[in-house]
């Protein structure tokens, strides 16, 4: 960075904000042209393992700005925000379950596998119209921004605030995962669903239709992102930062705080749960245990990793936590915990507003 | 009856008629000793007053060599109402094929194994019951049995166990004896019933006869009999109650009498009634243990987080160090399992106290009033502790032993039992509780604590060190912690995980019953626990916690400060 630029206006919101969006569009036009103009046999070729990677990241990082937008800006620290990313994920996967139709090892053409296994002879009313894609879509943001409207809508009209609304937000996902891992929930129990074909009648397997996935992906990313912006950068948003730091005072001139609340919390509700939908058509697979606790929790500290109250700073956070967890769960597996913990810890005691946070204070000095 | 009878059969106090003649005077003895020296008197010349029991023990065996079986069946009988110690052993023997003679001095053993195909078989003998060397299959031979003869030993080894010192030896007897009621036993139950003086062997005596009862004999009998049994809380007994009223498929019915019928009616109904009562006091038992176990694993948040206000996502692997605690310490003393428990309580309240202080000194000190980052720098730390704990004693689950005296059932009637372990559960988690409440109300370290927990810079000025208050109550908390770990590794799994599972079942229980009481966890946590085992049996175990989950999370809507909230000052700050 170059001390002769004004100070602060780097990474002011919009220059951050800025490269960032770059740096999107030149991974959704570099990545399709590595993976498929460039042949196999070039250094420069991507492989398969990276596309999906990168496809997942990019779900992840969806996911870290769908926190930021009401931890970093509303002070809402949700743990159970993996719970509306696994609803979308699970939205997704019923319909690409539907889609196998008569491929399956029963060769049912209604019932997926898991039902003909359980004797079940009709299709659950909750599975009706997952067939159509354009119903799947509606659901994948419909479900979680409903249970986020009313869990937000009881939560915030009594005010429960700060660390309650954590712990209630924990056990709401806890008590989710408990649900899905029942077989009878209809949800294919703790094995979820897997062994997916197509998508829209595009092959999922194949490296094409990987590369269209990643690209709407950065688009769905770039789209939140600009949205969350928006948001933020508005008057409500202006609103949401003083209910942040002083909630009380900001009731008390009149605001409404818990609707500002709510309709921000339903909206990071329903990024979380497109991320989802995004991310289980390119992993091929959905299970309760995206609903465990821990996912929360590690989504959080993406966010405080890389600085909440940026959204590019969580995006950031995001990818360089994930790829520390892909490396290090590889090369040195007993250590990924010790790191992971320690980052914990000494991102809360010493960098309490993250790498982001180090950078504008390092341009600050200069 | 015979003289020999008489003369063979000491007194209850194992001494021999003969030695204790004329020493005492009165009551029974004196009355058998009136009657064995009007025997002596008139047979001078018998020479079994001569012989000691063992001799003449011997000499009744000796005469099943060459009985027929009739006679074998009196001999046996004469057997059976002896006091030798050896009888039953014998009899027993007998009844197995395992008698034998053996040939080359015509005298008689009992042999370890009955199988005849072994190249020699190892004798006892019969009077002292000591290995008596081993013999070769064709020197010996064995004293046969046939029905008649083994119905007859039954019966009389049953007498023996009917009147046994040991009241437990004798109800075994009586279940044994009502498993195929025949009418020998029958008879046999009738005789003992008279001289029973323990009351659970007697109602179980009773029991048995009027069962018996209910197949024959006039409407009468049978009609009490029911009124028997209808103070009985057994299925068995209730189901052969139900077999008299209930019509079979070609309309009739078993009992051929109305009002025998409509007796048996009433009956099922009051043992019906009963077994629902109990079955529900059963509920509430098993709920208040399940309470307990929450209430454990969550009083010691309740002083961290209650008390301090400090969010410890690590209390969890808190009490996993409790657990591992419990294990280590029975590896240092395998040869004292029973004991190791009461070395483990200390030595886990140490450890996870410790680890708690460090925690507090290290990390959470320089996070208060940042309660969101407190969570995310304690939750950092609980992964630190897993892997910690994966490292050290791998990730597979340890097995911790139960001492003998934590297994094992307290019958409290024929319907209701209660396993020790969920006893020791409740019992343990009421004393945890007792002792915190006087430690928080009764010791210098108590009025510090709730001094700054009230008002930190009013207890700084009046010269409390609120720095070292803090460090001793998170250790406080932590040791807790580590005191429900080593009651954890007596009903879970000890793993990595363990910590995990009950994390958010702790948070609820403190956020349930409201921050800052203990009153309110215990009451929290036990009413956690009943309703979860009163949702069990409709929903499920696991949509039974599902429920009680969801329960919680629109209760705390409602009442956003629990079940008992702190009200005050105190109140306000910790907001």
């Amino acid at each position: 960075m170059s001390s002769s630029q004004p100070r602060g206006l780097l990474w002011s919101d919009d220059r951050g904000g800025t490269v960032f969006l770059g740096l999107l569009a030149a991974v959704a036009i570099l990545v399709p042209l590595l993976n498929q103009a460039v042949p196999a046999s070039s250094p420069l070729h991507l492989s398969t393992y990276v596309l999906t990677l990168l496809g997942k990241y990019l779900c992840y990082m969806m996911l870290a700005i769908a926190v930021d937008l009401i931890w970093g800006y509303a002070g809402i620290l949700s743990l159970g925000h993996a719970a509306f990313f696994a609803l979308g994920g699970y939205g997704m996967g019923m319909y690409l379950m539907r889609q196998i139709g008569t491929r399956g090892v029963y060769g049912d053409p209604v019932l997926p596998d898991f039902m003909v296994f359980l004797n079940w002879t009709k299709l659950p009313w909750f599975w009706l119209g997952f067939n159509h894609f354009w119903f799947a879509l509606l659901m994948m943001a419909l479900v979680p921004a409903s249970l986020a409207f009313v869990f937000g809508w009881l939560a915030f009209r009594s005010r429960v605030t700060g660390v309650y609304l954590s712990i209630m937000t924990q056990a709401l996902s806890y008590a989710l995962m408990l649900a899905f891992f029942r077989n009878d929930m209809g949800f294919g129990g703790n094995n979820g669903f897997t062994d997916f074909k197509e998508l829209l009648g595009f092959d999922l397997q194949s490296d094409r239709t990987r590369v269209v996935l990643l690209v709407a992906t950065a688009i769905a990313l770039g789209a939140s992102y600009r949205a969350c912006r928006l948001i933020v950068s508005s008057r409500a948003g202006r609103v949401l930062r003083a209910i942040r730091d002083a909630e009380s005072r900001t009731r008390f001139l009149g605001y409404r705080v818990e609707s500002y609340k709510l309709w921000v919390f339903v909206i990071s509700a329903v990024i979380a749960g497109v991320a989802g939908a995004l991310y289980v058509p390119q992993v091929g697979i959905i299970n309760p245990s995206e609903f465990a606790p821990i996912n929360s929790i590690e989504v959080v500290i993406w966010v405080a990793m890389g600085g909440r109250g940026t959204l590019y700073g969580a995006a950031a956070g995001a990818i360089l936590v994930n790829y520390a967890k892909t490396y290090l769960t590889g090369a040195l597996p007993e250590a990924w915990l010790y790191v992971l913990g320690a980052m914990f810890v000494l991102v809360t005691v010493f960098l309490p507003r993250g790498l982001m946070g180090l950078m504008t204070a390092e341009a600050r000095a200069k | 009856m015979t003289p020999v009878r008489l003369l063979d059969r000491p007194r209850p106090d194992g001494r021999a008629l003969g030695r204790g003649a004329g020493t005492t005077a009165g009551g029974r003895g004196g009355r058998w000793q009136l009657v064995l020296l009007l025997f002596a008197a008139l047979l001078p010349a018998r020479p079994g007053l001569a012989q000691s029991p063992d001799q003449q023990f011997l000499a009744a065996l000796g005469e099943l060599r060459e009985a027929s079986f009739p006679d074998k069946a009196a001999i046996v009988d004469r057997l059976s109402r002896d006091n030798h110690p050896s009888v039953r052993p014998v009899l027993t023997a007998f009844l197995e094929d395992r008698l034998y003679t053996r040939l080359s001095d015509q005298k008689i053993f009992l042999a370890k194994s009955g199988d005849d195909t072994l190249t020699s078989l190892e004798l006892i003998d019969p009077v002292t019951l000591q290995d008596a060397g081993a013999g070769a299959p064709n020197d010996l031979t064995k004293i046969s049995t046939n029905n008649g003869l083994r119905r007859v030993l039954r019966t009389a080894i049953a007498r023996f166990a009917l009147s046994s010192p040991d009241s437990s030896v004798r109800l075994d007897a009586v279940k044994e004896m009502m498993r195929a009621i025949d009418e020998p036993s029958l008879a046999l139950l009738r005789e003992r019933i008279g001289v029973e003086t323990d009351p659970a062997v007697k109602a179980e005596i009773e029991t048995g006869l009027a069962l018996a009862a209910l197949d024959g004999g006039d409407p009468q009998s049978r009609l009490e009999a029911i009124a028997a049994l209808a103070h009985r809380r057994r299925a068995e007994v209730r189901n052969r109650l139900a077999v008299l009223f209930e019509p079979s498929p070609d309309g009739s019915f078993a009992e051929s009498d109305p009002a025998v019928r409509s007796a048996a009616a009433a009956a099922v109904r009051t043992i019906d009634q009963a077994r629902a009562f109990y079955s529900g006091v059963e509920t509430l038992f098993f709920g208040l243990s399940l309470g307990s176990v929450l209430v454990l694993v969550a009083i010691g948040l309740a002083i961290t987080f209650g008390v301090m206000g400090v969010i410890n996502m690590a209390h969890g692997e808190l009490m996993m160090l409790g657990a591992y605690t419990t294990y280590v310490v029975q590896l240092a003393m395998p040869k004292h399992i029973e004991a190791s428990i009461l070395v483990a309580i200390p030595a886990a309240f140490l450890v996870a106290g410790v680890a708690g202080v460090i925690l507090e000194r290290t990390i959470i000190r320089f996070l208060y009033g940042r309660p969101l980052e407190t969570l995310l720098a304690t939750f950092g730390v609980s992964l630190m502790l897993q892997q910690l704990v994966r490292s050290v004693f791998s990730a597979n689950n340890r097995s911790v032993e139960t001492p003998a005296w934590m297994s094992g059932t307290l019958q409290v009637n024929e319907v209701l039992s209660i396993t020790f372990n969920r006893l020791y559960i409740v019992v343990f988690t009421v004393m945890v509780f007792v002792i915190l409440q006087l430690v928080l109300k009764r010791t210098r370290l108590g009025l510090d604590i709730r001094a700054v927990s009230q008002n930190r810079a009013m207890a700084r000025a009046m010269g409390i060190r609120s720095e070292w208050v803090d460090a001793m109550t998170f250790g406080l908390g932590s040791g807790i912690a580590g005191v429900a770990g080593v009651a954890l590794s007596q009903l879970t799994n000890v793993g990595p995980n363990l910590g995990q599972a009950y994390i958010i079942d702790s948070f609820m229980v403190v956020v349930f019953g409201g921050v800052g009481n203990l009153w309110g966890t215990l009451i929290g946590g036990m009413s956690m626990g009943v309703v979860n085992k009163l949702l069990e049996p409709y929903a499920g175990a696991v949509l039974a916690k599902i429920l009680v989950l969801v329960a919680l999370i629109l209760f705390i809507q409602r009442r956003p400060r629990g079940l008992f909230p702190q009200t005050g000052r105190a109140a306000e700050s910790a907001s």
